[in-house]
């Protein structure tokens, strides 16, 4: 009796480091919001299945990137892999390091609005599935500070320049942003591509034909986005402010700042740093338009979803635990329910009936912004290869300190392509 | 008084080898050497001689990664970079150190209070110290917004001229308690009789200073140069949690520029060339300054100028 239990527990620790054996699944995952959405699912399933184990793990965000790469090639990584889809789903694909996951999946593919669920299909094959809210990047307002500085929520890029002097004079920093973590400035970059040069722009680039990044509405995008910086739509500081504290966040509720632009993510943030702000005096609103410009104002950008792949070196008992949480555990009832009440879209069919705020809360204005959105484009460090993403915030930052010209900025990403 | 005294005393003569250790006693030593230091250094040369994304195999490419890195300007701006810092934080760190740990040298005890005081730094982690000296820098939230002070509300680490100076700063706030350690030791070994016959022949303090403590401070200073270049030559921490791994160019030193080449781009090849690089370049400082100093004949430092 004793020693059944003794060599249950090693083979349990044994089965928990890594997927080389036993049934116990392992798991990867972020720490900060996601953790919100898997925890609690994990522990679900965990309760209702005592024979299909999940060994649940979380990590930060770029931790996690390292980790994750150097764990599937290594071969030991978990059963249940997360990804961002994109450049990193197609780099394990081709290795052959993550499992083909087509007829376990096929029952639950009409449950998922399509474009999402086809991010995670290459080749014509699935190799992930969602697993994550629909994140759309949005433009965040403090509703007391625009009206004391006069000033009314912009709706086109002629409004938002307009609005720059006004606060300025009123004293406060137009629009924060968070330069030290460079990402966010990747946020402003995407969006004024997609307005200026359209969602085709970018699918050149993701396709790697040559000299994509030279189309004249990329550098025209850049040209305003200079433009910005040198109206001081950002104030002279914005490089020592980060995101990974939610110093962002805090300079717009705090009022030092009028406005954001951020993902949908943020705004758990300001639910629990600053409640009151949030219920009477944050707006938000998709990024303003552009007249002229080749992309259709409704188009959005932003996380579509977060993926879950298995690991093709996992046991065939892992790889049965981790379908039947992949089909069973992710996107029922309670798993959706929690999501919208916490204030955000599950990327599936039919939500929109369940959002109880209506279309005047968070979560459903978001999710009518997805619904109508002719484009939701994913983030540019997730859908373009490693190599490429890297050089791309490199170049940003120099493009937003104005140490290089947009033309200097197109010529350094075409070298880029097919890297 | 050596074993030649030994043997001609007649007494029995000591067994072979028992003078000199045997080499063997050498092994653990250096297999933990091997395993941990030469193989890893092996493994990144073959590397860099490959393209690698940490996920598929790698595939050899010769010299192809050597070339892009030595033709490509920002590897040579990396450079340039490491060597300013590396040479501000000699000039900055060495005199303070010196200077502290001649004067926490003394017996005095409320020198022994303020040298636990200095030494504080020493004992803090470097992602601490990045991440509190990022919460003090912020210039909205930071100690200038807070404390009204206006000339310490600056955007210390976004500004590219500003980020250097805040960067050489930081790492002389970690590492002077520890050179600091290093002189106080040093100080205390100077025999306390080369200053009473400096004090009969009436020389003053400042005299003292630099002809008997600076001159007996000589091999100190060597070996807390050779740390301190050494160190801020493969400085990477503090930097990486200050700007959190997308550095501007401003302060993207090579071993930031290997790290990010390497873990962010997935060019595990490139970055290997860049391994490389940093690797020859802290041994060749090392040896040059060992070998001009005269440190490796290991002379009395008592005796002789």
């Amino acid at each position: 009796m004793t020693t059944v239990a003794i060599v249950g527990a090693l083979s349990g620790c044994s089965a928990g480091g890594s997927s080389a054996g036993g049934s116990t699944a392992t798991l990867w995952a972020l720490t900060g919001d996601q953790t919100g959405v898997v925890e609690p699912a994990v522990t679900a399933w965990n309760k209702a299945n005592p024979k299909e184990q999940i060994n649940a793990q979380y990590f930060a965000n770029d931790a996690y990137k390292t980790k994750i790469r150097t764990s599937v090639g290594a071969g030991s990584a978990p059963t249940i892999i997360y990804s961002w889809a994109g450049g990193t789903l197609d780099s394990y694909v081709k290795a052959g390091k993550v499992a083909d996951l087509t007829s376990e999946t096929a029952s639950i593919k009409s449950k998922y609005n399509s474009s999402v669920f086809d991010l995670g299909v290459v080749d014509g094959k699935t190799y992930a599935v969602p697993m994550d809210p629909s994140y759309p990047v949005l433009l965040y307002f403090n509703k007391s500070v625009l009206a004391k500085a006069g000033v009314s929520a912009p709706t086109t890029w002629d409004e938002l320049l307009a609005a720059i002097p006004k606060l300025k004079s009123a004293g406060v920093l137009p629009f924060a942003l968070a330069g030290g973590s460079k990402w966010p400035e990747l946020m402003w970059e995407e969006y004024l591509v997609d307005r200026v040069a359209g969602p085709d722009a970018i699918k050149a680039i993701a396709a790697g034909k040559k000299n994509a990044w030279s189309d004249p509405g990329i550098i025209k995008a850049n040209t305003m986005l200079q433009q910005l910086v040198s109206a001081g739509a950002f104030g002279s500081d914005y490089n020592s402010v980060v995101a990974d504290s939610n110093a962002d966040a805090a300079l717009l509720y705090t009022g030092k700042a009028a406005m954001l632009l951020q993902g949908a993510w943020a705004y758990s943030t300001f639910q629990t740093s600053a409640a009151d702000f949030t219920k009477s005096s944050l707006g938000y609103s998709n990024f303003p338009s552009v007249s002229g410009g080749k992309g259709d104002p409704a188009n959005i950008v932003g996380n579509v979803s977060g993926y879950f792949s298995v690991s093709a070196n996992a046991s065939a008992a892992q790889k049965k635990t981790a379908i039947a949480y992949l089909t069973q555990g992710t996107f029922n009832d309670a798993y959706t329910k929690r999501l919208l009440d916490g204030g955000q879209v599950p990327p599936i069919k039919g939500v929109s009936s369940q959002i109880s705020g209506g279309s005047d809360s968070f979560v459903g204005k978001t999710a009518s912004l997805i619904d109508s959105a002719p484009n939701f484009q994913m983030s540019w460090d997730q859908a373009l290869p490693s190599a490429e993403a890297t050089a791309l915030l490199t170049n940003l930052d120099q493009l937003f300190t104005k140490s290089i010209t947009p033309t200097q900025f197109s010529d350094a990403m075409n070298k880029t392509i097919g890297q | 008084m050596s074993s030649s005294t030994i043997k001609s005393g007649g007494v029995r003569k000591r067994p072979t080898g028992v003078g000199a250790p045997s080499g063997w006693y050498m092994a653990p030593a250096l297999g933990i050497f091997a395993l941990f230091a030469l193989v890893p250094l092996v493994v990144a040369l073959w590397l860099s001689f490959t393209t690698w994304d940490a996920i598929s195999s790698p595939v050899f490419v010769g010299g192809a990664n050597w070339a892009t890195v030595l033709a490509d300007r920002g590897t040579w701006h990396a450079l340039g970079l490491t060597l300013e810092v590396v040479a501000l934080s000699w000039l900055v760190q060495t005199p303070i150190s010196l200077l502290l740990g001649v004067f926490v040298a003394g017996t005095q005890k409320y020198r022994a209070l303020l040298a636990a005081i200095y030494f504080l730094p020493l004992i803090l982690s470097s992602a601490a110290i990045g991440l509190a000296f990022k919460a003090i820098l912020d210039p909205n939230f930071g100690l200038g917004a807070s404390v009204g002070v206006s000339w310490l509300k600056q955007n210390w680490l976004g500004s590219p001229s500003l980020i250097l100076p805040v960067v050489v700063f930081i790492i002389a706030w970690q590492f002077v308690p520890l050179h600091t350690l290093l002189y106080q030791g040093g100080v205390r070994q100077i025999p306390a009789s080369l200053y009473e016959a400096a004090q009969i022949d009436g020389a003053s303090r400042v005299q003292q200073f630099f002809s008997i403590t600076l001159p007996q401070l000589r091999y100190t200073l060597i070996t807390s140069s050779t740390l301190m270049i050494t160190g801020s030559l493969t400085y990477f921490d503090v930097v990486f949690v200050l700007t959190g791994g997308v550095p501007s160019s401003a302060i993207n030193i090579l071993p930031i520029d290997m790290y990010v080449t390497g873990f962010s781009a997935a060019q595990f090849g490139t970055a290997s060339v860049l391994a490389i690089i940093l690797a020859v370049i802290g041994l060749a400082i090392s040896l040059v300054l060992t070998k001009f100093s005269g440190f490796n004949r290991m002379s009395s430092q008592q005796e002789g100028a």
